[in-house]
């Protein structure tokens, strides 16, 4: 095992335990706490896969930006533990609607999890083999803005109406 | 086994140790000159002495404060959250130490033919370094917030949320000032950027891109004020409102770490300051070989500013830093990042 893969399976682990991490365990400040440190696992990913840049943005925009916002949200509104305990009580048959949805939602994607990695025999790992096409900065900007114009623009659009949006019902009803 | 000796052994490898070390003990040391400095300027400004007790001219002071510091009983309030409480500063100062890895601070050197091949006098390489110095300095916010939220006082969770309002908004004008150098030079390499700024215009102005883009400049070097929290952006520890801001309720070494950690930043950004704007370690007189020196005068002119600033300008109010930040600065950074852009495509600068 070389020493790529060796920091592949570290880092895998890494964000593997992360996201388990979120959902398994009450308190919402280490929930946001360990999805970032899911994010640097795959930002680590990223630089086993020979692009830097990728991997420093999802720093900069996941770990940074967004999660500090998320992380001020749930301290401003001081967002109690969650507690189960009522429902784990509970017989299985006497449970929400919710949590029956849910179960049967995670072992669907059990199944699909399973059926995928069935299938992947001829992949290699994690580790990139060789310099993937796009891995500069300036490689990067130009394939953005021309073969992936349409789908950009798009998006840009998209999160412009989600901003908007967010304004419009934030803003007090004064008409 | 036997190649782990000779990885080891190669000059390269050791030239790297050596460097890391270096720059991890120079950023500590740095701390205490700053601290040290502080207090002389701010003694100066005030018309006092400033310490002058302990060794010639109080030189020692910084390591009294240390001292004292170490031996000082470590205090939790009862109510706090202990691991986020101890992980805070821990958070803090990695991200301080960890930013300055990407800022080359001299030209590549064989180090007196030591090495095969010139390495760069740094301790990372990386190709998108501006980028690496940007997300790690965002993750230095988690510190803050979080020691404010553990600390479970409300001084000390306001504080926490002051910072990270502030960093949030000032981190987009410090991006589009970055970004519009990073345009100029064509990269994200702090090394190339450096070396792109070097030889002169009519054979005495140096091609620095202060002389380009000082609006840019001017732009950094407030939005780095804020992001490291200091005079006059202080919020998050602004005494009279919130005692000691999100370090309320830590003592003794995790405070020191705090301290090291606001210290380490403002020697950061003043680094890549010199870096971006004022040519790094180019400069007239001294040859290439010893641009370090350069390097480190531009670096003290900077942290001198940083303390000129601080003991002059009254902290603003609150709502003043927010609409400066998000109806002048971001703006102006705009507008800025636009007419450069503009600049570089026609004129090709």
């Amino acid at each position: 095992m070389g020493f790529d893969q060796l920091l592949f399976y570290v880092f895998a682990g890494v964000a593997v335990l992360g996201s388990l991490l979120v959902i398994g365990q009450k308190n919402p400040i280490y929930s946001v706490l360990a999805i970032i440190v899911s994010f640097f696992g795959l930002s680590g990913l990223y630089v086993l896969l020979e692009a830097p840049f990728v991997a420093v943005v999802q720093i900069i925009i996941y770990a940074g930006a967004i999660m500090v916002l998320f992380l001020f949200t749930v301290m401003l509104l001081n967002v109690p533990r969650e507690d189960a305990s009522e429902w784990d009580r509970a017989h299985p048959y006497y449970r929400p609607w919710a949590l029956r949805a849910g179960a049967a939602m995670a072992v669907l994607m059990a199944v699909q999890l399973g059926w995928a990695l069935s299938r992947t025999q001829g992949l290699g790992t994690g580790v990139a083999d060789e310099r993937p096409a796009v891995s500069s900065v300036a490689e990067l900007g130009r394939v953005l803005f021309t073969d992936y114009m349409f789908a950009f623009e798009v998006t840009s659009i998209l999160i412009i109406i989600a901003m908007v949006g967010a304004v419009v019902l934030a803003r007090k009803r004064e008409f | 086994m036997a190649g782990l000796v000779d990885w080891l052994t190669a000059p390269q490898t050791i030239f790297f140790l050596t460097v890391t070390m270096v720059v991890f003990v120079a950023l500590q040391l740095s701390a205490a000159v700053m601290v040290y400095a502080e207090r002389k300027v701010a003694a100066f400004m005030q018309q006092r002495y400033g310490p002058y007790l302990v060794g010639p001219k109080g030189l020692l002071q910084p390591i009294a404060d240390i001292v004292k510091l170490v031996f000082k009983e470590e205090l939790k309030p009862k109510a706090a959250d202990t691991l986020l409480f101890a992980a805070a500063p821990v958070i803090s100062a990695v991200a301080a130490f960890t930013a300055f890895a990407p800022v080359p601070f001299g030209a590549s050197t064989t180090f007196f033919g030591l090495l095969p091949e010139p390495m760069p006098l740094m301790v990372a390489d990386v190709n998108v370094a501006v980028l690496v110095i940007f997300a790690v300095t965002s993750m230095g916010v988690y510190g803050i917030v979080l020691a404010g939220w553990a600390s479970n006082s409300k001084y000390a969770l306001l504080g926490g949320l002051r910072s990270s309002a502030q960093m949030i908004s000032y981190e987009l004008a410090y991006g589009m000032a970055l970004a519009t150098v990073v345009m100029l030079a064509g990269s994200l390499s702090l090394r190339e950027i450096v070396d792109s700024q070097s030889g002169y215009w009519l054979g005495f102005i140096p091609k620095w891109y202060v002389f380009i883009n000082p609006i840019s400049f001017l732009i950094f070097a407030t939005a780095g004020v804020a992001e490291t929290n200091r005079a006059p952006f202080d919020f998050p520890e602004a005494e009279q409102e919130l005692v000691a801001g999100y370090h309320t309720e830590y003592s003794s070494m995790r405070f020191a770490l705090f301290f090291l950690a606001e210290y380490i930043n403002m020697v950061t950004v003043a680094a890549v300051v010199t870096n971006l704007y004022l040519g790094g370690w180019h400069g007239p007189f001294i040859p290439e070989a010893y641009g370090w020196i350069w390097f480190l005068i531009k670096l003290s002119v900077l942290c001198f500013g940083y303390l000129w600033l601080r003991w002059t300008l009254p902290r603003f109010r609150y709502d003043q830093l927010m609409s400066f930040g998000w109806k002048l600065l971001l703006p102006l950074a705009t507008v800025n990042l636009l007419v450069s852009a503009a600049g570089v495509l026609y004129f090709g600068l």
